[in-house]
């Protein structure tokens, strides 16, 4: 029997990591934790995120702060669990202090839970844009250097009633907290305006089969807002062509990313002239951006264009790396100048200037984008209109705002 | 087989002389291991093992004595976790009623129990291998309405900010108390399913896995000792569920899906189903596997990797990394070793 | 193996009768969906089942996902029936057959080769299953059924190895591409003139394949040789052994045909939805229900299961999409609570 021990403890030693690797970090690098999702159904995702974030780091010369940056990845299935798990993994085992990630809206919502509880390390989210990560309940050293699902709609509602002249909408968006806050902020503008809409559809995460729901929408309205992400677009996107569907869509910010633009299948008739929102543009002209996506391209894989993920991630990271340098890669102090620094950062992205409120989340620019065919055939999000500086109340007072109530199945409404 | 040491003199003080030995020295070890490691490795490798030690056990009184492989071991922990949300205290503004923990935790194992009984009675209707696909429906189905339902489950996003209770001064998922919390329950699960075992119950039980027909013949009520075991293996993954539920601080659909529940039957064939030790073994193992897997072989090809350790062992070792030890040392093999189902 | 081996005479008595409520039931049911399906609508139906469009195309739409579970749960019915093996990894199976379509789709540019290929390489890789590892381990059920879970959890990596998460589409050639009109009216515009039910015509072939593949295999196991050993084999092993029949081939061959049906099924599923990760858990769990619900070892029993859970599916999607995706189980528990052989199961 006591093999067993002995077995156990050889497992421990053969991984070499009983004793606090903290050790192992030297004087002269300084680790990060980059948290996506390298596995499972998000896979496509988290990898693109890292390409954005190793941007960043490139840029940088490897350095922050004269110190060798030394990334360490942790990979989340995009659950709230594991992304804590691997969270931890990061901070208690391999000893980061400055955490880029997570992924996800319900994972960030978790991580921000746990950065609670270490309070002497610095998490600056990934891509995860749920409001309340920082809206509601925020912890003091988690930053959002990227923007919230609700702010990347910024503009869409008006642009859509007001130039587009749709005065019904239908919603199709999947199941969970994501979708519910970018249908919020779409809603939010959309029913200020003057719109309708009269059904919504939530369909549960994973569902293939849209054409019972397509079937189902109201033969009456002039548009479909449409928030659905990854397989799930591909598939409405492709059944509805198939159904013979007529009425225009609306995207949600995912719904038209890189990841669905690029797939292959007859997505592309639906998609074409199909207004959306989103922290990115493909056809940005600012030189910043050029830059940035000739710098994204140099990374292997890359898309033809940079995804959100890899711009959100690409953001973050360089904040990340910005404030290390105004402490001088200094953190021994549990990271309370670092933080200090990050809550004053202020800096120009590709996608312009973006600073933070006092939850520590971004106040940044949108764009307002429509589907087109690019020169060599492939799907882009043309650039139609800058919304500067939107914050995480879509410019309305903080009190209504919060008033509104937190975003659901049923809020907003305006049938 | 080590645990058994700290809770031995209540039962058999001839049966510790028996097999003591290797028990004595892995609780020693056990109870020594916070000496010697840090608290990544106390709570997310040792406190977590133990933790899906146990629910591997509870799968292990299922299949190793019932003959009843189930996947639905974590939905039951699972269930006692959500009583926890529910019952207890969280921070998602849904429900919380804030009863005091030793009120919720042994209401949650008490409701995990009754809920894993009616998954038995369920399951136990049909014939032997039919159990593991109608187990697995059920914790799909459950994952499913889960996510979906918000009224009782919160959906999607589940329920956060669940924390371990504090009392006698200690916070109790602080690593060293959570690290002898953890112990000290699946000490006493693991001599509870040992003392069953050899209780007429447990023989029972086994004597049904190897001839049910001439068990009912006999006069023996087959479905209600069946029922009966699902009922304590729902104890065993109701205690592990709570335990979980305090560790990971949140509870959601994702700690409930298709991935865990195989995970869970991983766990418990990698170590073995023929010895309560097993599943232990197997967590270890296991546990250790998912967290470095991303520094060794990247954590893309992890579930190659398991995988393959995984078939090795169904195909060289029914009887997991137990059923190896116990082909080395032959003479030992007598205490543990039990006809297969 | 068995459990349930009180008498069931109570059945038995009253069967011939009970046999004649059901055929009344039926026939009273396909009526009324006759009339639901073919009849205009008054308002007040329109008024509660949201409209006849969103109805019968849900109604359609669960035929169709009906005839995609049959393929592939009737490889998996057929498999456990004769072999009391419970393949877990009957998804993984789908799924690669999905992604070898798509490859040689794509190549080659023959779409109907990509199903060819879907069909025979996977019948290969069901031979091969059955050589290498089932007979190996032939007569310990637990094993084979704990095999085959550590091959899906291999299989899901390597294929996510190979092919990535992206989703992938199968271009389906131009003549089974559009929508057809049916001669089913939805609507009458206020000019009296009749709004038709259009519906996607590759959505109709493949209901169309399925039932073909039903009654070619109900034939193949009622009219051939090789169908009369495989019932045999269902029915007593053993005994079909003994009788001079090499069970091996037999069993290699319903290992191809199951296997091979689930990988035409992922070639023809996947042109009809998306080939994507984690597909093969979502048809594995479909499979189980099926045959479930239907009963372990009966094609019949797959073909009822699968109308079941194909309809109830899709037409909860619409009108509870909340718990639409919980209907499927609740089906299933029911049928487990009343029948625990499943409808057309035999009771061992």
């Amino acid at each position: 029997m006591r093999l067993h021990r002995r077995s156990l403890l050889a497992l421990a030693l053969a991984t070499g990591l009983t004793a606090p690797s903290l050790a192992l970090a030297q004087d002269d690098t300084i680790k990060i934790g980059l948290l996506a999702t390298f596995e499972g159904p998000f896979t496509v995702l988290g990898e693109d995120g890292e390409r954005g974030a190793m941007v960043a780091v490139e840029e940088a010369g490897g350095t922050a702060g004269g110190k060798k940056i030394e990334i360490v990845k942790g990979s989340s299935d995009a659950s709230p669990d594991s992304a804590v798990r691997a969270a931890r993994k990061l901070v208690e085992q391999d000893g980061v202090k400055v955490l880029v990630g997570p992924l996800s809206g319900d994972e960030g919502i978790a991580v921000k839970d746990y950065a609670k509880t270490k309070p002497d390390v610095t998490f600056i989210n990934g891509t995860s844009a749920a409001q309340d990560t920082t809206f509601r309940d925020p912890a003091e050293n988690f930053f959002r250097f990227s923007t919230d699902g609700a702010q990347w709609m910024a503009g869409l509602g008006t642009y859509a009633f007001n130039d587009k002249g749709y005065k019904n909408v239908a919603v199709v968006a999947e199941d969970y907290s994501f979708p519910y806050t970018q249908v919020f902020g779409f809603m939010a503008e959309f029913c200020k305006a003057g719109g309708k809409v009269p059904s919504k559809s939530w369909v549960p995460i994973g569902n293939k089969d849209f054409s019972s729901v397509i079937a189902a929408l109201p033969d009456d309205v002039d548009a479909i807002y449409v928030a659905l992400g990854g397989a799930d677009a591909v598939n409405f996107l492709s059944q509805y062509q198939q159904a013979g569907g007529s009425a225009p869509l609306v995207g949600g910010s995912i719904t038209v990313d890189q990841t669905v633009l690029t797939s292959q299948g007859k997505t592309r008739d639906v998609l074409i002239g199909t207004p959306s929102a989103g922290p990115t543009a493909d056809t940005n002209d600012a030189p910043a951006w050029k830059a940035f996506v000739e710098a994204y391209k140099k990374q292997p894989n890359a898309f033809p264009s940079p995804s959100l993920f890899a711009h959100g991630y690409y953001v973050n990271m360089k904040a990340a790396i910005l404030g290390l340098n105004e402490v001088k890669g200094d953190v021994s102090d549990g990271g309370a100048n670092l933080r200090a620094a990050l809550s004053k950062l202020s800096f120009d992205t590709p996608t312009g200037k973006v600073s933070l409120d006092k939850n520590r989340n971004a106040i940044a620019d949108i764009y307002l984008t429509e589907v087109v065919e690019g020169p060599d055939g492939n799907l882009l999000n043309k650039l139609v209109k800058v919304v500067p500086q939107v914050n995480q109340t879509l410019g309305i007072d903080e009190a209504e705002f919060k008033a509104l109530g937190a975003v659901s199945r049923d809020n907003p409404s305006c049938p | 087989m080590s645990l058994v040491a700290t809770t031995p003199a209540t039962e058999r003080p001839a049966f510790l002389g028996k097999i003591g030995a290797g028990h004595i020295l892995l609780a020693a070890a056990l109870i020594f291991y916070p000496a010697v490691a840090n608290d990544f490795f106390l709570t997310q490798i040792g406190g977590y093992s133990l933790i899906f030690g146990m629910i591997g056990l509870s799968l292990m009184v299922l299949a190793g004595y019932g003959g009843m492989v189930s996947l639905a071991q974590i939905t039951v922990a699972g269930i006692a976790g959500y009583a926890v949300a529910i019952f207890g205290l969280n921070n998602s503004g849904v429900h919380g009623f804030g009863w005091p923990w030793w009120i919720v935790a042994p209401f949650a194992m008490l409701l995990a129990a009754i809920v894993s009984a009616l998954i038995g009675w369920v399951a136990v209707r049909t014939e032997g291998i039919y159990t593991i696909m109608i187990t697995l429906a059920i914790a799909t189905a459950a994952f499913y309405f889960a996510q979906q339902n918000y009224t009782i489950f919160n959906g999607f996003p589940g329920f956060n900010g669940l924390r371990a209770p504090e009392f006698w001064g200690v916070n109790w998922r602080d690593p060293v108390p959570f690290y002898y919390l953890c112990l000290g329950c699946a000490a006493l699960a693991y001599a509870a399913v040992l003392y069953c075992s050899r209780s007429t119950f447990g023989l029972t039980l086994q004597a049904i896995r190897d001839n049910p027909r001439r068990m009912r013949a006999i006069g023996y009520h087959v479905t209600a000792h069946k029922v009966f075991a699902w009922f304590l293996s729902g104890l065993i993954a109701g205690l592990a569920g709570v335990l979980l539920i305090w560790f990971n601080g949140r509870v959601s659909p994702g700690t409930i899906n298709v991935a865990a529940a195989i995970n869970v039957l991983v766990i418990a064939v990698i170590g073995g189903l023929k010895h309560p030790i097993g599943p232990f073994l197997g967590a270890v193992v296991v546990v250790l596997m998912q967290t470095f897997a991303i520094d060794i072989v990247g954590a893309e090809r992890f579930n190659t990797l398991i995988g393959l350790v995984f078939l090795m062992i169904v195909f060289v070792s029914p009887d997991g990394i137990l059923g190896l030890w116990e082909r080395l040392k032959p003479h030992l093999a007598q205490d543990s070793l039990r006809p297969g189902p | 193996m068995s459990l349930l081996e009180q008498p069931r005479t109570s059945v038995e008595s009253t069967g011939f009768t009970r046999k004649q409520v059901w055929g009344l039931f039926w026939l009273l049911l396909a009526a009324v969906v006759a009339w639901l399906i073919f009849a205009v609508w008054p308002a007040w139906l329109n008024a509660v089942l949201i409209s006849k469009k969103a109805f019968v195309s849900a109604v359609m739409n669960g035929l169709t996902l009906a005839g995609l579970y049959f393929l592939v749960a009737s490889g998996f019915t057929l498999v456990f029936g004769l072999m009391r093996n419970v393949n877990l990894a009957h998804g993984s199976l789908y799924l690669l057959g999905a992604y070898i379509g798509y490859e040689v789709g794509a190549r080659t540019g023959y779409w109907l080769l990509g199903v060819a290929a879907g069909f025979v390489v996977l019948a290969v890789v069901g031979v091969l299953m059955q050589v290498l590892v089932f007979r190996r381990l032939e007569g310990d059920d637990l094993r084979q059924t704990l095999v085959t879970i550590g091959i899906s959890i291999v299989a899901a990596d390597l294929m996510l190895a190979v092919w990535g998460g992206q989703t992938y589409q199968l271009a389906t050639p131009e003549w089974l591409d559009g929508a057809v009109t049916l001669p089913v009216i939805t609507a009458v515009r206020s000019n009296g003139a009749s709004v038709f039910l259009t519906y996607p015509f590759y959505r109709l072939v493949v209901l169309a394949a399925a039932v073909v593949i039903g009654v070619g295999l109900w034939l193949m196991l009622n009219r051939t040789r090789v169908g009369m050993m495989i019932r045999a084999g269902v029915d007593d092993r053993a005994m079909l052994s003994a009788s001079g029949v090499n069970v091996h081939a037999v069993f290699a061959i319903v290992f191809a045909v199951g296997a091979g049906l689930a990988g035409f099924a992922g070639v023809v599923g996947g042109s009809a939805l998306s080939v994507a990760p984690g597909e093969d858990v979502r048809y594995l769990l479909a499979s189980l229900v099926v045959v479930i619900v239907g009963g372990m070892g009966s094609i019949t029993g797959a073909a009822i299961g699968a109308l079941l859970i194909g309809l109830a599916e899709q037409i909860g999607l619409v009108y509870f999409p909340t718990y639409g995706v919980v209907l499927t189980f609740v089906i299933m528990v029911v049928t487990l609570a009343i029948r625990p052989q499943g409808i057309m199961g035999k009771a061992r």
